[in-house]
């Protein structure tokens, strides 16, 4: 297990940073490449002024109109995606490696507020998938790929509280969790979970459009 | 579920029996490859199938939540099973997937403001549409007003002759009311070229009376042309016929470059708007229009404030105002059409939601030109909106959209809602000072 534990902290952590690091490089590269061989027409709209005043606008929760259509939707889905950067980050048990491989730390937070944030984190997976199960207008457009890819979000979390708790084989779950996460990081260029490295260029694209030509706001 | 229920056309029929498999697949991914690009692929990769664009769409508010309505449920229904089996689609699936595109979105572009990611569906229901524009199914009666583009470059087979002939006559008519009153046609150097859709000369021509009335009062240089380029409407735009908007759009701008006029005002017509200032300009290659382009809203604002024309007595019953979306969430007119309509009418009721949130009078789009075969549907998808206007309790509804009085006009008479629809310029022909009228 040793040995399976150094291969998954050393060469396959590597390997998977690498995979996202140069996969949204290309993703976002040849999202742009392609536009500008084929969408010309959508370019010459992009304006910094308004893309952004439409990335702010969507980045404040319940500023929409939408988001205040859908309240608990809009409080669960800007906590999970807060929570899970701020755990990937902060979390100390990924800080202590990041200083024993690279010298350089910075703040934590507490243990017992990242453990109550990732049980929050996998609360708010389930909310999503009953979601898709009991809104007909979600269901009828998910397929096994939605669970699939949900799955693969909700694992780490799912291991990291298990290994937390030294629920199991502690050493198992900290390898399952490493894997898990390296698996994670590998789907997001290839996977709809790219929306991470696209959807601020769609952002920015439509709320030029709106901002620009058609002079009015987009949420 | 209720049943699905899709709707015979005969243009899609007769054209889907001509179809064949390698026919549809080519055709379909000829469209992906070459003309949509990096946006389809990152809207396809984007979403999240969250559904949140759903309570954007009057279609599935109307019927009943009905998930087959929902924008990113008609995307379902038609881009993703093409992209999925590679374009081979079956020629049912495809007559399907036309209704959808064609008739049950009217590209208002809600949904978009809907999006957490801006993921722009009316765009994808315009690739669909454009499949079938190549692979001729488009449904019959928007395919012959489409068909009376090219054939006459105006939407309702309106002949040369008869166009002046109803511009004179028009003239004719205003001077009892005001002798000195002209519709100046062909005055190369006027300020304004003023042009209209097809269907103002056809069936609306007190439009054409009231307009010039407004224009000669507010003492404008303008013009309207005695060739064809007169009509700014496109339906060409709605079938996927991107060809012949260019034509038409470029004869439009050419003849407004031949009078030598410094801008384009267009009369109360949204879709139009649409085509001039926002897609026509596009397909020819400019990034704005290239001469200025203002819509009606923005016309009566500007004369309102140059003091142009003047309020001379008040429309005093309670009204609301429909706002239309190709001039609203496509160009942010709602503020300035609110003054106008607020200085006219004391009595002004908002219908929520309002503004660049509006709901759209299913009409818009394409939708209300498919025609007969589609009517009930396309009312009954419309619930949401007669909702919306009764329970504002007035009895009459200013709409400056050609479209959206037609749309409107159905879902008033099914809902039985007794309310009548104005356009602004009526309201304000009405009631502004007139010192040259006997």
């Amino acid at each position: 297990m040793q040995d399976v534990y150094l291969l998954v902290s050393g060469p396959l952590a590597w390997a998977a940073w690498t995979i996202f690091v140069l996969g949204s490089i290309y993703k976002i590269w040849s999202t742009l490449n392609t536009a500008k061989k084929k969408d010309q027409v959508l370019l010459n709209y992009v304006s910094f002024k308004y893309g952004m005043r439409s990335i702010i606008n969507w980045s404040i929760p319940f500023n929409t109109v939408n988001m205040r259509l859908n309240p608990i939707f809009t409080g669960v889905a800007f906590f999970f995606h807060i929570a899970f950067f701020v755990l990937l980050i902060f979390v100390s048990a990924h800080q202590i490696m990041i200083e024993e491989g690279f010298g350089i730390g910075w703040f934590t937070i507490p243990d017992f507020v990242a453990d109550i944030m990732a049980f929050a984190v996998i609360g708010a997976c389930i909310f999503f998938a009953v979601r898709r199960v009991i809104r007909p207008e979600v269901s009828y457009v998910t397929d096994w790929t939605d669970f699939a890819l949900l799955a693969l979000v909700a694992a780490p979390f799912v291991t990291g509280v298990l290994a937390y708790h030294q629920l199991g084989d502690y050493m198992l779950m900290v390898v399952l969790h490493m894997v898990s996460a390296e698996l994670l990081l590998v789907a997001i260029p290839f996977t709809r979970l790219s929306h991470m490295l696209l959807a601020p260029l769609t952002r920015a694209y439509i709320g030029s459009e709106f901002g620009m030509v058609r002079h009015v706001k987009d949420w | 579920m209720k049943e699905r229920v899709w709707i015979k056309d005969e243009a899609v029929e007769r054209g889907a029996e001509k179809l064949t498999p390698e026919r549809i697949e080519k055709t379909i991914n000829a469209v992906f490859d070459n003309e949509a690009g990096a946006r389809l692929k990152a809207y396809v990769d984007t979403c999240a199938h969250c559904g949140l664009c759903s309570d954007a769409c009057h279609f599935f508010l109307s019927r009943d939540r009905d998930p087959r309505f929902s924008p990113v449920g008609k995307v379902k229904q038609t881009i993703w099973e093409m992209l999925d089996k590679k374009g081979k689609v079956s020629a049912e699936f495809m007559k399907q997937a036309i209704q959808v595109a064609q008739t049950e979105c009217n590209m208002c572009r809600r949904c978009v403001q809907y999006c957490p990611f801006g993921i722009d569906i009316a765009y994808m229901m315009s690739l669909v549409r454009r499949i079938g524009h190549k692979l001729e199914i488009t449904p019959l009666y928007i395919q012959d007003t489409a068909h009376s583009h090219a054939a006459t470059m105006n939407q309702m087979w309106v002949k040369d002759d008869e166009w002046i002939d109803a511009l004179i006559w028009q003239e004719d008519e205003l001077r009892d009311e005001l002798p000195t009153a002209r519709i100046p046609l062909e005055k190369e150097g006027a300020d304004i070229m003023y042009s209209v859709i097809g269907p103002e000369p056809k069936f609306r021509t007190q439009l054409i009376y009231q307009a010039a009335a407004i224009m000669n009062e507010a003492g404008c240089d303008w013009t309207m042309p005695a060739t064809p380029g007169w009509d700014n409407s496109d339906m060409a735009m709605y079938t996927g016929d991107s060809e012949m908007m260019g034509r038409l759009k470029r004869m439009h701008f050419d003849t407004a470059a031949r009078l030598r006029v410094k801008k384009i005002v267009m009369g109360e017509c949204g879709h139009a708007f649409r085509s001039v200032y926002d897609t026509g300009n596009r397909v020819l290659g400019w990034q704005m229009p290239p001469i200025q382009v203002v819509h009606a809203l923005e016309f009566y604002w500007d004369l309102l404030n140059e003091g142009k024309i003047k309020v001379a007595k008040k429309f005093e019953e309670p009204v609301t105002f429909h706002d239309p979306c190709n001039v609203v969430r496509g160009r942010g007119l709602h503020e300035k059409a609110r003054e106008v309509v607020r200085a006219f009418c004391p009595n002004f009721i908002e219908m929520t939601p309002n503004k660049e949130h509006n709901y759209c009078c299913a009409a818009g789009g394409g939708v209300i030109n498919c025609g007969p075969p589609f009517k009930n549907a396309r009312v009954e998808s419309n619930r949401v909106k007669a909702e919306q206007l009764q329970a504002t309790g007035v009895k009459v509804c200013i709409a400056p959209c050609h479209n959206c009085h037609g749309g409107l006009e159905d879902i008033i008479h099914k809902y039985k809602l007794g309310i009548e629809l104005k356009f602004l310029g009526e309201i304000i022909y009405d009631c502004m000072e007139k010192p040259n009228a006997v």
